[in-house]
């Protein structure tokens, strides 16, 4: 709508007309309070808060309600106004206890903000406040009714939020009461939004609640560790005997890529870091073959040299870097991948290299590769006016996506097409859906070009389409749709996987036959002057490493933040006697193979990006720090160091060879220049001082990865920047490897290993499948 | 938890009349949830009160969920969750009926009938309420007795109308 101009406390402002006025306000840096209004929720006008003056009108108006208009008068501080606000909190603290030294909310309740700001410490009211006992509703939530204030903002949270309605008022007046859904307990997908929008401590998290001081923490902003979308969460810590513990994960800035939104898995599923399971020491077998703890010098010498031998025994059956097998992570940073895959192929000299395989991203990829501007980011999702999701479950799965979906429904009136062969809960918001048996996704292309059902009309009758598809796309089928896409034009893509950096680890080349940016081992192109004997022939995949150990003719097997064992199935008898090294969190069906373990730390004690299922990257920050555990990407370096290898020709850090060494001395195009001082010079970015610091290989990647053009001020600065995988050079040779696709399809409650450590996580699954069990008996 | 479509004709707790009404009313309005109130006061007229199953039955029937129903339901004094007695004895102690003497027979059926506000006797014959204006100022004080008036009331009427309403119920227990 067009702009109007209208005028606040003396100042002009303009504004689309129907702005709203608490909205335009804010825009143009005028706080008014309010208690009720959210942003993006329905209007309440409950709370009275944000009452202003207009000119001309004869009683105070509410400002989250008001639309500006041309030429409006307005005063939002005032005597009066102030007067009323004051008011309004001495009815809200009619019955609200000044309890604040110990309610859990203090220091972060916006209430105690206010009360201090107006200065309703008196009360006009001398009737005794009535007290009611806390309760708890699930093992996620407490509430505690004196302290609600009737604000309904978790009640809207609730219901167009999270489309799950589990939360209302009941009675009337000064008996009002939030209710859920279960008469005394919460029927719901225990997301904690409802906690999150609270502004008082009537909410309370099962997690954290009487655990510290709101202001006793440091708070840090990073990436959720457990699914594929990748959602900032901010964790707050504080020091504790043996590091930094974290004590809270909350989506408390609301900055990131996710908005508003947390689901249960980033805002109580952190507590795996503190499992009294974590390894905090390296582990050698000893001469009895039992794990020993033992120093890092020790365990580090043990792998190096172990490792040297084998790489350097070309005489033997296993020996040689083809009789080394490595296998990467979908949870570890770009930067640890990109080392780990450097180390296989550089230092080992193998390319017999892979990871668990969630996704078939290498296959998406190669569908787009050469096609600009084609993958959707996981903001689009947001605002894209048409949206064809094909397979997957977003709501279980993809809890920001689904998030994201209803939101563009309810307040963009997207319109959303769901295929899918079973019923899922976004069809609540679907314009349409159709239903396809399970092995139906093969003909959905040719459904909708026929155009013979209301659905593939409606759908073919959109201008652009963002179409988002699941696992159940792999292979051939997914580039058949890929291409069907390009062919009709307008349409972007996002592709659902598992874990926090899969796509990370496939972009990376932790794969047997593909380099960084998937770029073919045959075709190194520019990796074949960077990586010094680099091989290339394509190397075995997971299943083919197992293949060769149980001929026999596996020697060394590095496992790092995998579990092979367990989801490849793995019999130790099998392994005949290959050396294994794992670096994992916990002890896993892997580490009880292993002849060196090395404890790791998690995504939440380390530095680096990771990219989630759509592409975005974003800067992973140390927020806690678990005693005895080292990042990956320290133990990987420390690991090449032991085995004698120059560092800086894994990690470019520090000045290069020959100081400033341009190419002047031996001339550039003799090849030997330093090429990343070249680079670093050109983009204005000084050299990283440690081999530790894993932004040295982000340079690195920048560098050598065409589709990793990151937006750096924006990364720093904690935004989500995209790739473009439209940079991936068309590759003439097909990977094989969808067959190896294995979705984990993690749930609301579920998160692979860390999931299992995670007691808060165990007791919220449990709680649902006993819902689920009474559902059913009903 | 998604409210879904079934057949209520076969399970449906309420009386065919009762069921065939709903099935009207639910059709009625151009968004169905319009139809709720009346319903829930009909269902409340045939069962008695608000029992689980009606509010189940309700929230099917219009394709909400169960907690949107008691959103609303206790909202309303008028609506209850208990049983009442046989016969509901309202009082209105507003100021018409207030300034002709309400409370003394309001004070009056309690001395009689042992009970209080919103109290049923033992034998579930009677149940008692103080309520709001009930639209018979002109004739204050006045009760209501399930749907019927009685009006310009002293305490000293209050006897009758309880045995009356007594023979009325043990009447009711003979022929059945």
């Amino acid at each position: 709508m067009a702009d109007v101009t209208f005028t606040v406390d003396g100042k002009k402002l303009m504004a689309p007309a129907g702005t709203l006025l608490i909205d335009a306000c804010r825009k143009a840096g005028i706080e008014i309070p309010a208690f009720c209004y959210y942003p993006g929720l329905s209007l309440q006008a409950a709370c009275r808060m944000c009452v202003v003056r207009q000119e001309k009108v004869p009683k105070l108006q509410t400002a989250c309600t008001t639309t500006v208009a041309e030429g409006q008068v307005f005063v939002t501080e005032s005597p009066e106004i102030a007067q009323a606000r004051k008011a309004t909190i001495q009815l809200l603290l009619g019955n609200h206890p000044l309890d604040c030294p110990v309610c859990d909310a203090g220091g972060e309740c916006e209430l105690q903000d206010m009360t201090f700001k107006y200065g309703a410490g008196e009360s006009l009211y001398v009737e005794a406040k009535q007290h009611r006992e806390e309760q708890q509703w699930s093992p996620a939530v407490y509430f505690d009714r004196p302290r609600c204030i009737l604000c309904y903002r978790c009640v809207r949270m609730c219901g167009e939020g999270m489309d799950v309605y589990a939360l209302g008022i009941q009675n009337r007046g000064v008996t009002s009461v939030i209710a859920p859904n279960g008469g005394d307990h919460l029927d719901c997908e225990q997301c904690g939004m409802c906690i999150d929008a609270c502004p008082v401590g009537a909410l309370t998290s099962g997690s954290y609640r009487y655990k510290t001081r709101p202001w006793e923490m440091n708070h840090v902003s990073t990436v959720c560790t457990h699914c594929g979308d990748g959602c900032k969460v901010t964790l707050g810590v504080k020091q504790s005997n043996d590091g930094t513990e974290i004590v809270r994960a909350d989506n408390r800035d609301k900055s990131g890529i996710n908005g508003d939104f947390l689901c249960a898995k980033g805002r109580f599923g952190f507590d795996f870091v503190e499992s009294s399971e974590r390894l905090t020491k390296p582990l050698v077998r000893n001469a009895a073959g039992k794990l020993e703890p033992t120093t890092w010098e020790h365990a580090l010498r043990v792998a190096g040299t172990k490792l040297k031998e084998i790489r350097d025994n070309q005489s033997g059956k296993t020996g040689g870097g083809d009789a080394i097998g490595v296998i990467g992570s979908n949870r570890t940073t770009n930067e640890e991948n990109y080392l780990l895959q450097k180390f296989a192929r550089t230092v080992l000299g193998t390319n017999n290299i892979d990871h668990d395989r969630s996704t078939d991203y290498v296959s998406f990829v190669q569908a787009l590769a050469g096609h600009e501007g084609k993958i959707a980011t996981l903001r689009e999702t947001a605002s894209a006016p048409a949206i064809l999701l094909i397979g997957g479950n977003p709501t279980e799965e993809h809890p920001l996506l689904a998030w994201n979906l209803r939101t563009n429904v309810r307040l963009n009136h997207a319109r959303l097409y769901v295929v899918n062969h079973e019923t899922i809960k976004l069809e609540r918001q679907a314009k349409a859906a159709q239903g396809v048996p399970p092995n139906g996704y093969k003909d959905v292309t040719t459904l909708l070009d026929q155009q013979q059902s209301e659905f593939a009309k409606a759908v073919m009758a959109e201008d652009s389409l963002l179409i988002i598809f699941g696992q159940e796309f792999r292979g051939a089928q997914l580039k058949s749709l890929v291409a069907w896409g390009l062919n009709r034009g307008n349409v972007r893509f996002a592709y659902l996987g598992d874990h926090s950096n899969s796509r990370g680890a496939a972009d990376m080349g932790l794969l047997p036959d593909l380099l960084p940016g998937y770029v073919p081992v045959g075709e190194a192109g520019a990796f074949a002057q960077e990586y010094s004997g680099l091989p290339v022939k394509a190397g075995k995949s997971q299943a083919q490493i197992f293949d060769a150990a149980r001929e026999g003719k596996l020697g060394a097997l590095l496992v790092v933040g995998a579990n092979p064992a367990k989801r490849a199935g793995v019999d130790p008898a099998n392994l005949n006697g290959a050396f294994v090294i794992v670096l994992d969190l916990f002890p896993t069906e892997t580490t009880a193979l292993a002849d060196v373990v090395f404890p790791a730390a998690s995504l939440y004690e380390k530095t680096g990006t990771v990219t989630n299922t759509f592409g975005d990257v974003q800067l992973v920050k140390k927020a806690a720090d678990h005693a005895g555990t080292k990042p990956d990407f320290e133990i990987l370096v420390r690991l090449a160091g032991s085995m004698g290898v120059d560092v800086k020709t894994l990690v470019p850090f520090g000045k290069g060879g020959a100081v400033g060494d341009f190419g002047q001395s031996r001339g550039a195009q003799a090849g030997e220049a330093d090429r990343h001082a070249v680079w670093l010079t050109a983009n204005g970015l000084e050299p990283k001082v440690s081999p530790f610091d894993p932004l040295a290989v982000l340079d690195e990647i920048e560098r050598l990865v065409p589709a990793y053009k990151l937006d750096r001020l924006n990364l720093f600065a904690g935004n989500d920047v995209s790739t473009e995988p439209g940079f991936v050079p068309v590759s003439a040779i097909a990977s094989a490897g969808s067959e190896m696709i294995a979705p984990a399809h993690d749930g609301l409650f579920t998160s692979g290993e860390l999931g299992r450590h995670s007691a808060y996580l165990s007791e919220l699954n449990q709680y649902e499948s006993r819902e689920l069990a009474e559902t059913a008996a009903d | 938890m998604s409210p879904k479509e079934s057949n209520t004709e076969t399970m449906s707790i309420f009386s065919p009349q009762l069921s065939a009404r709903f099935d009207v009313l639910v059709a009625k309005y151009p968004v169905k949830r319009s139809a709720l109130i009346p319903m829930l006061l009909y269902a409340q007229d045939e069962i008695g009160y608000l029992s689980d199953a009606v509010i189940a039955e309700v929230a099917e029937r219009i394709g909400i969920t169960q907690l949107d129903v008691r959103n609303v339901a206790t909202y309303y004094s008028m609506l209850r969750f208990k049983p009442a007695g046989k016969f509901n004895i309202q009082v209105c102690t507003n100021i018409s009926c207030m300034l002709r003497g309400a409370y003394e027979l309001y004070e009056r059926f309690q001395d009689e009938l042992h009970i209080g506000h919103k109290g049923v006797t033992s034998d579930g014959v009677f149940s008692l309420e103080e309520v709001e204006c009930i639209g018979v100022c002109c004739w204050a004080p006045a009760i209501q007795v399930n749907y019927a008036f009685h009006d310009e009331l002293t305490p000293n009427d209050v006897p009758k109308i309880i045995s009356e309403y007594k023979s009325k119920a043990n009447g009711s227990v003979k022929n059945a």
